[in-house]
């Protein structure tokens, strides 16, 4: 199914919610006093988007606007991601005393920007589709990492993210043109034609994968583009650092998909995939996946700043993620998707952590989670924990069993290096996480602290995301079906 | 009955949300309600070990679920002679430790939330019988663990917490990918599985190549090491049992020590009979006997009587490691009543310690003297768990470790005289103490202390009884266990 622009609207309904959303935020900036109504209209209009994206689930998949973006149940799983992790920003952003602070318009106009750029990411079915709402992602994400405009940290955050950001993505344009150049079309379709048919040059081919890979890279913070993810995670407002590791990285995740497997590989039956031979890049990412691990695992130790100890957590999560793309069959971005679901809950309930936190004493060091647990904020300490012990990979929750089919994943194919690395990498993870669950438990109070108050709006959500993180690690089957099910591209009329 | 060892796991976890429910500021309701949810399992394990069928090789109240259809992971639980008597200890111990608890003041509610998350989690790791379940129960018992010794524990806790966390963690990564392996080798793709049964019969139908079992035998083999605790694994042992709460290095030793043999038999005797066959004698065989002699040496060395009696727990598994080598019925059959055995003896010596550290504050066996005029009773039953330890006959460890002297000294006479000779060795230690500690002249500062209370005398009797009664009829445990040994040998 082939639309042309005017036929196309209907399919793309959540995205018009969105626009509809962005619009409606920034006039109601002019008149409304009360600026939590803004953030109360965002939120309204990203669930009637998510409520939109099931409407035109069940739609037949096609290509849409002139065979810019497709539509097909991988991208409404994507979109699924985006669009709740978006309303997990915005409902921090809710309950977040740096945001206060702010203009509040704009910035959920900006946010909500960045999430309908995730949308496109995701459905993307040509080249300069992915690279435009890359860049539509990312320089959003930009301004948004500065919003604190009296942080010096901030802003030197904001600026690190743009000029790492426009190296990274310059070198991408490049890649892709190099790929362009061989293929004769943008269209991933046709490019999935002309490498087949056609007798690309392989060192061609595989210098302009490389550099596309830089683009896709820094967007999900694998080493060696990993450089800005500290930085940024650090000084951007904390929903706004949320999102990044989460929905901004998941469309990094969701784009490479894209780009590399029905666009670059073809369908080798029995779930495989192959690529053309003598162009080996799942080594290039097995190299990649490992170093990516190691040093966000290693560096980590050494943090204090939790928000920076959750960003090299956040680019070691990376790593783990990349293995799944070692193996070049369905099973292993079954396992990715399933672990993004699961990374959303565990990440997002980490930084909210830290958010209530920093709420109520400004630090985001270490050591201002002394002693939480004996200070009024049982409730925190214990959901952190719940988080924590999520990302270390440990049942029973989620991010055990996202783990474990990775892990399945890469021994099925015989990786066992690659998986031996991998669980090492868990178990060096758990010195740091356990760092933070000591200091919660173990270490007393310095006793001038205040109780922690939760506000009722923090503890809802962080409720709910830590019940979730156990409930999905005892009974995960909706989800694992869930991805399974959504692992359906359109890659044109068969 | 159905569902029995549904409701044996469940139970706890029942009793942990119960407890949670509890308002915090009635501490004494906490307690009670935490001892209640312990009685049904302990009922129900006297029942299972009523009816029990010992006659049968396989498994018995077997339950079965899909649980993950897509994973083929199944909630699959089922009991055999291995098993059974860990499960019956696990009850028992959850419930004495109840009440070995009952001093606990700060944060009652998160310790008895904590302990009977524990307990579920033990229960679940003796039943199990699909390898995911099994795995999810054992990392299960890792986070309470580091909270129980790391919150209500002795001045160096934070160390024994994470040291303990890490060593046991590092063991069951290696375990997880062994499980993966062993759930993708078989070449035909519909017979991958995650059950315990269908594995055991790969295993003994050859399915797996010797270079292949060997790898997955040392993998597993390493995280189960360490749990035993073998040498050179064993480090974290002393600082977790001395910086432990009363009742939770009990847990520790009665039961969780008891995991690393438990999974050595259940999993790689079992699914991988030839490298079992190449591989028992230098690593579990020697090994075994090393340890006994190392741990009888190093408790001669302590101080500190509660890291004596650890350091004896090293001693007393080497027997275990060494009649599982044996692969005789009678080594074998010693070995998993030497489990049972020294899970009571140990429980035993570890409360005793706790009675005398709850009045003193301090374990220093040369910092008493004489106790016996002061706290007769008290030296009563610690001279019974004493004589108990170093295997008096009369008393259930006498038997356990001549039937594994017996079953080695068939196949391994040197390894048997090494482990026969550090009998001398454990009499030593634990004589020298009873010396110090109880007899002669009483020390003036403690002439005022009380003797053993009797809440303590309860947690204390109904191990002294069955130390008593299996020493003097051990056919009771030998005849539960002894038809799935003879089973499992046959396929070695």
């Amino acid at each position: 199914m082939d639309l042309g622009n005017f036929d196309s609207l209907g399919y793309i309904l959540p995205e018009l919610i969105l626009v509809g959303t962005i619009i409606t935020v920034l006039l109601a900036d002019l008149f409304v006093d009360d600026k939590d109504r803004l953030g109360e209209i965002a939120l309204a209009g990203t669930a009637l988007a998510l409520f939109g994206l099931a409407m035109v689930n069940g739609n037949q998949p096609g290509w849409l606007f002139s065979r810019m973006i497709v539509h097909d149940p991988f991208a409404v799983f994507f979109k699924m991601v985006f669009g709740l992790s978006a309303l997990a920003a915005i409902w921090m952003s809710l309950g977040s005393v740096e945001v206060r602070g702010m203009n509040r318009g704009e910035y959920y106009g900006l946010l909500l920007s960045s999430v309908l750029g995730t949308f496109f990411m995701a459905s993307a079915a040509n080249l300069l589709m992915a690279y435009l709402s890359l860049e539509f992602v990312s320089i959003t994400s930009y301004v948004l990492t500065g919003y604190l405009r009296h942080n010096r940290r901030s802003g030197e955050a904001a600026l690190k993210y743009l000029i790492y950001g426009g190296v990274a993505s310059g070198a991408m344009i490049y890649g892709m043109s190099w790929i362009f150049g061989l293929a004769g079309t943008m269209d991933f379709a046709g490019i999935n034609e002309a490498l087949r048919q056609g007798e690309p040059n392989k060192l061609a081919l595989l210098i302009g994968i490389v550099l596309t890979l830089a683009g896709l890279g820094y967007k999900i913070a694998a080493v060696p583009f990993h450089m800005w993810a500290p930085d940024v995670y650090q000084g951007a407002p904390l929903p706004i650092t949320a999102f990044l590791s989460v929905g901004s990285k998941a469309g990094g995740f969701a784009l490479w998909i894209r780009i590399f497997y029905p666009a670059l590989s073809q369908p080798a039956g029995g779930g495989n995939w192959e690529f053309i031979a003598g162009v080996d890049w799942p080594q290039v990412v097995l190299v990649l996946s490992m170093v990516t691990m190691t040093l966000g695992n290693f560096t980590a130790l050494s943090q204090r700043n939790l928000k920076r100890l959750l960003a090299y957590s956040s680019i070691a999560h990376a790593g783990y993620m990349l293995m799944a793309f070692v193996v070049l069959n369905n099973e292993g971005l079954v396992a990715m998707m399933f672990y993004i679901v699961a990374y959303y809950l565990m990440n997002i309930g980490a930084f909210l952590a830290v958010m209530i936190v920093a709420n109520q004493t400004g630090s985001e060091d270490i050591d201002t989670f002394r002693g939480l647990a004996w200070r009024g904020g049982v409730a925190p300490a214990v959901a952190m924990t719940v988080f924590l012990v999520s990302l270390i990979g440990l049942p029973p929750m989620v991010g055990f069993i996202g783990k474990l089919y990775l892990f399945a994943a890469v021994v099925k194919q015989q990786f066992y290096f690659l998986a031996t690395v991998g669980v090492l990498n868990s178990l060096v993870s758990a010195f740091y996480y356990f760092r933070i669950i000591r200091t919660m438990f173990l270490d007393q109070p310095q006793g001038n602290e205040a109780p922690l108050s939760v506000s009722w709006h923090n503890g809802a959500l962080l409720y709910g995301l830590s019940v979730a993180t156990i409930v999905f690690g005892i009974y995960w089957e909706p989800v694992i079906g869930l991805a399974a099910r959504s692992l359906r591209f359109f890659v044109g009329p068969v | 009955m159905d569902h029995l060892l549904t409701y044996l796991i469940f139970f706890p976890l029942a009793g942990m949300l119960a407890v949670l429910c509890v308002p915090s500021s009635q501490p004494k309701l906490i307690k009670q309600v935490a001892a209640a949810f312990t009685v049904p399992p302990l009922l129900l394990a006297g029942w299972l070990f009523v009816v029990f069928d010992r006659t049968q090789a396989g498994f018995q109240f077997v339950e079965k679920y899909s649980w993950i259809p897509s994973f083929k992971v199944h909630y699959f639980v089922g009991v055999d002679g291995i098993s059974i008597t860990m499960v019956l200890l696990t009850a028992l111990l959850s419930f004495l430790c109840i009440f070995a608890s009952w001093g606990i003041e700060k944060a009652v509610k998160g310790y008895f939330a904590l302990f009977l998350l524990l307990d579920a989690a033990m229960m679940g790791v003796f039943v199990a019988l699909d390898f995911v379940l099994f795995y999810i129960f054992w990392e299960l018992m890792l986070l309470p663990m580091y909270f129980l010794i790391g919150i209500w524990g002795g001045p160096r806790r934070e160390y024994a917490a994470i040291k303990f966390f890490l060593y046991t963690m590092a063991g069951s990564v290696l375990m997880l990918l062994a499980m993966l392996a062993l759930y993708f080798i078989h070449p035909d793709p519909n017979m991958h599985t995650f059950d315990m049964t269908q594995l055991i019969a790969y295993g003994s139908q050859g399915v797996y190549s010797v270079a292949f079992q060997r790898i997955v035998w040392v993998a597993l083999f390493i995280g189960f090491a360490i749990k035993i605790p073998a040498f050179p694994f064993h480090t974290w042992l002393p600082d977790a049992h001395v910086e432990a709460p009363t009742a939770i290095s009990v847990i520790l030793a009665g039961v969780l020590l008891k995991m690393g043999t438990y999974g050595i038999l259940r999993i790689n005797y079992a699914m991988l009979p030839n490298a079992t066959s190449e591989m028992a004698y230098y690593l579990l065989g020697a090994l075994g006997a090393f340890n006994i002699v190392y741990g009888a040496l190093c408790a001669m060395a302590q101080t500190d009587l509660k890291k004596l009696v650890a350091y004896s727990s090293i001693s007393h598994m080497g027997y275990v490691m060494l009649g599982m080598a044996s692969f005789t019925q009678q080594g074998i059959d010693g070995a998993v009543l030497q489990m049972f055995n020294h899970g009571t003896v140990t429980a035993m010596l570890f409360l005793l310690v706790g009675v005398i550290y709850d009045r003193a504050h301090h374990r220093e066996i040369n910092g008493f003297g004489g106790l016996a005029s002061i706290m007769p009773m008290y030296t009563g039953v610690t001279a019974v768990a004493f004589f108990a330890a170093l295997g008096l006959p009369g008393f259930s460890a006498f038997i356990s470790e001549v039937l594994v002297l017996l079953g080695a000294w068939e196949k391994y006479p040197g390894l048997t005289a090494i482990g026969a000779s550090a009998v001398i060795l454990t009499a030593g230690y634990m004589l020298w103490t009873m010396q110090r500690v109880f007899l002669g002249k009483a020390n003036e500062k403690y002439i005022q202390l009380p003797d053993i209370s009797r809440m303590e005398l309860f947690t204390l009797a109904p191990l002294t009884v069955i130390v008593v009664v299996l020493g003097v009829y051990p056919k009771l445990a030998i005849d539960l266990i002894t038809v799935s040994l003879g089973e499992l040998l046959k396929g070695l």
